[in-house]
């Protein structure tokens, strides 16, 4: 069964069109991303699905109800997590947590032990008004309101920006703990590496899907070999395989520019340009591209980017 | 690069009452350098860079910024240095251009020189189809370019760079970081914070910071190898892990 399905969304915001004939399908019990940059339309999307903002255009089905006009079942069923701290700064842990059990009709203890976990982290703290809270404990509060009637879908709009590596590495765990309870699990991220964790993501541009895939179908459709290169200038080197005739992309990541070639690429040649650009140092391998390569690779197939 | 330390922190503490926020850095940066300042989520970065900005004095401790002490030079600090952070950086209801005059003048530049050196500015970035937009109608990655260039108009020696690339698209992101090598090969010092790992190993050395002390501070190629990881992110992982438990 789909937990999700849209079909055309679109909607603007005056001049601006935020969505631009979106389609996808979320299946039950699914963990699907969004990845995209800010201004992509995640947070448009991620509304309409919530039943908090109407589409112009397409139809949406989520868990089978129609958000437009059964928004009253679906909100019981679903829990959402905005990306800006939404729950109530003045009151306290617990009695944000309450106030939301009381809600929809449920206590703390009836559903403690879907949110132990997550809470656990926090319980210590419960005293504490929610806006004394670090930006850690502020989300895993969030998580736990938005959990706390045992919902079957769960949308979470960025729920790691700003968030420290290793701190999103734990909340990565906690949605796939979620999603061992039988929860599907919407999320959205401007973190290309966290598409790694999804079952299937969906990249997004500009209010455009680029592509819908599991990460690992998206990485094998990047279709040519991409390459590592380092030298001890690496800024030099950037500019000179920018400059490079047969250069289809060069980008900086981490050690080494990620770059593809046109044609049938040689070694002999590339080098032989780097040294008669004074660069003797270079080093390359072949490497295996990430989601962001993909990406990247997308974007500049959607519309030339000037370098 | 020179090895001259424009930035020089010996002991560096900061309380809050009890908290300890700093404690006990010590760490130097160098002229012309890209210097990573990393850590997690509380770990004590936004402290210590408001104390290098001259926005907050240290409890106890050395510290000079551009050779001004920041006990009593914080206004000489100040005027020595831009900064840039992702939340706030530039006026939405005033066009690119108006910002700049705005930033300029506080910086005490003529208008004659604002005028000369915005429009190479302008001219640089290829930005002049916004120049007359307000700050509101340009697109974010775009917004963080131009707020950087404004950053560094006066000619700071040392830019502060606070999570400048936050949430801007994968492309952008790393024009932005060909904007900053630029400014690092005509001198000016890059002071990063970031969570994008690979930004990390851009820098010519990086501090990790964890709860309140610096864990490590080194090039990255050299972490990489001394913590027997494969890349930035790895190293980040053990040290935040290892001084946690």
């Amino acid at each position: 069964m789909q937990a999700i399905v849209a079909v055309n969304i679109s909607k603007h915001f005056g001049e601006t069109q935020a969505l631009k004939d979106i389609s996808f399908e979320v299946n039950s019990n699914e963990l699907f991303g969004f990845i995209g940059p800010d201004g992509a339309g995640k947070t448009t999307l991620f509304r309409i699905i919530a039943s908090l903002l109407l589409s112009e255009s397409g139809s949406v089905s989520v868990m089978g109800l129609n958000p437009a006009s059964e928004y009253k079942v679906l909100r019981t069923k679903l829990g959402y997590m905005p990306g800006r701290f939404s729950l109530y700064p003045d009151l306290t842990v617990e009695e944000n947590l309450k106030f939301y059990a009381t809600i929809f009709g449920t206590t703390i203890s009836e559903n403690y032990e879907l949110i132990k976990d997550i809470y656990s982290h926090i319980e210590p703290f419960k005293k504490r008004p929610a806006g004394k809270l670090s930006g850690g404990m502020k989300q895993k509060l969030a998580l736990s309101c938005a959990l706390i009637h045992k919902p079957e879908l769960l949308i979470l709009d960025e729920p790691t920006t700003g968030v420290d590596a290793v701190s999103r590495k734990e909340f990565w765990q906690m949605l796939k703990r979620l999603q061992g309870q039988g929860i599907t699990v919407l999320v959205s991220t401007p973190y290309m590496d966290e598409a790694a964790l999804c079952d299937r993501v969906a990249l997004i541009q500009k209010g455009s899907i680029l592509s819908i895939d599991t990460p690992q179908n998206i990485i094998d459709a990047y279709g040519k070999p991409l390459f590592g290169l380092r030298a001890g200038n690496m800024y030099n080197l950037l500019l000179k395989l920018k400059e490079y005739e047969n250069c289809s992309s060069a980008h900086l990541f981490g050690q080494y520019i990620h770059s593809s070639f046109k044609g049938k690429f040689s070694r002999e040649e590339l080098f032989s340009y780097l040294n008669s650009n004074r660069i003797n140092d270079a080093e390359i391998i072949e490497v295996t591209p990430g989601i962001e390569d993909c990406f990247m690779q997308l974007m500049e197939h959607n519309e030339p980017v000037s370098i | 690069m020179s090895q001259d330390s424009i930035i020089i922190v010996k002991d560096l503490v900061k309380k809050f009452g009890n908290f300890i926020a700093n404690d006990h850095l010590t760490f130097d940066v160098y002229q012309g350098e890209i210097f990573g300042f990393l850590g997690a989520n509380g770990a004590g970065k936004t402290t210590a860079i408001r104390i290098l900005c001259g926005l907050s004095t240290p409890t106890s401790g050395k510290v000079s910024v551009a050779g001004y002490d920041a006990y009593k030079q914080t206004e000489k600090i100040k005027q020595n240095i831009g900064y840039m952070s992702q939340r706030f950086s530039l006026y939405e209801d005033l066009t690119a251009f108006e910002n700049i005059q705005f930033y300029g003048g506080i910086y005490g530049l003529s208008s004659k020189e604002i005028k000369s050196r915005s429009a190479k500015l302008f001219d640089r970035l290829g930005f002049e189809e916004f120049q007359k937009k307000q700050i509101k109608d340009i697109p974010l990655g775009w917004r963080q370019k131009l707020a950087f260039s404004v950053a560094i108009f006066h000619k700071p020696k040392i830019v502060f760079l606070d999570e400048p690339t936050g949430g801007v698209d994968p492309i952008t992101r790393r024009q932005f970081w060909d904007l900053i090598y630029q400014a690092a090969n005509d001198g000016i010092t890059i002071f990063v914070t970031t969570h994008y790992m690979d930004e990390a190993e851009y820098c010519n050395r990086a501090s990790i910071m964890v709860d309140g002390r610096i864990a490590d501070i080194d090039t990255p190629l050299n972490m990489i190898k001394k913590y027997n990881a494969n890349s930035m992110d790895d190293v980040f992982y053990i040290l935040a892990r290892k001084m946690v438990d």
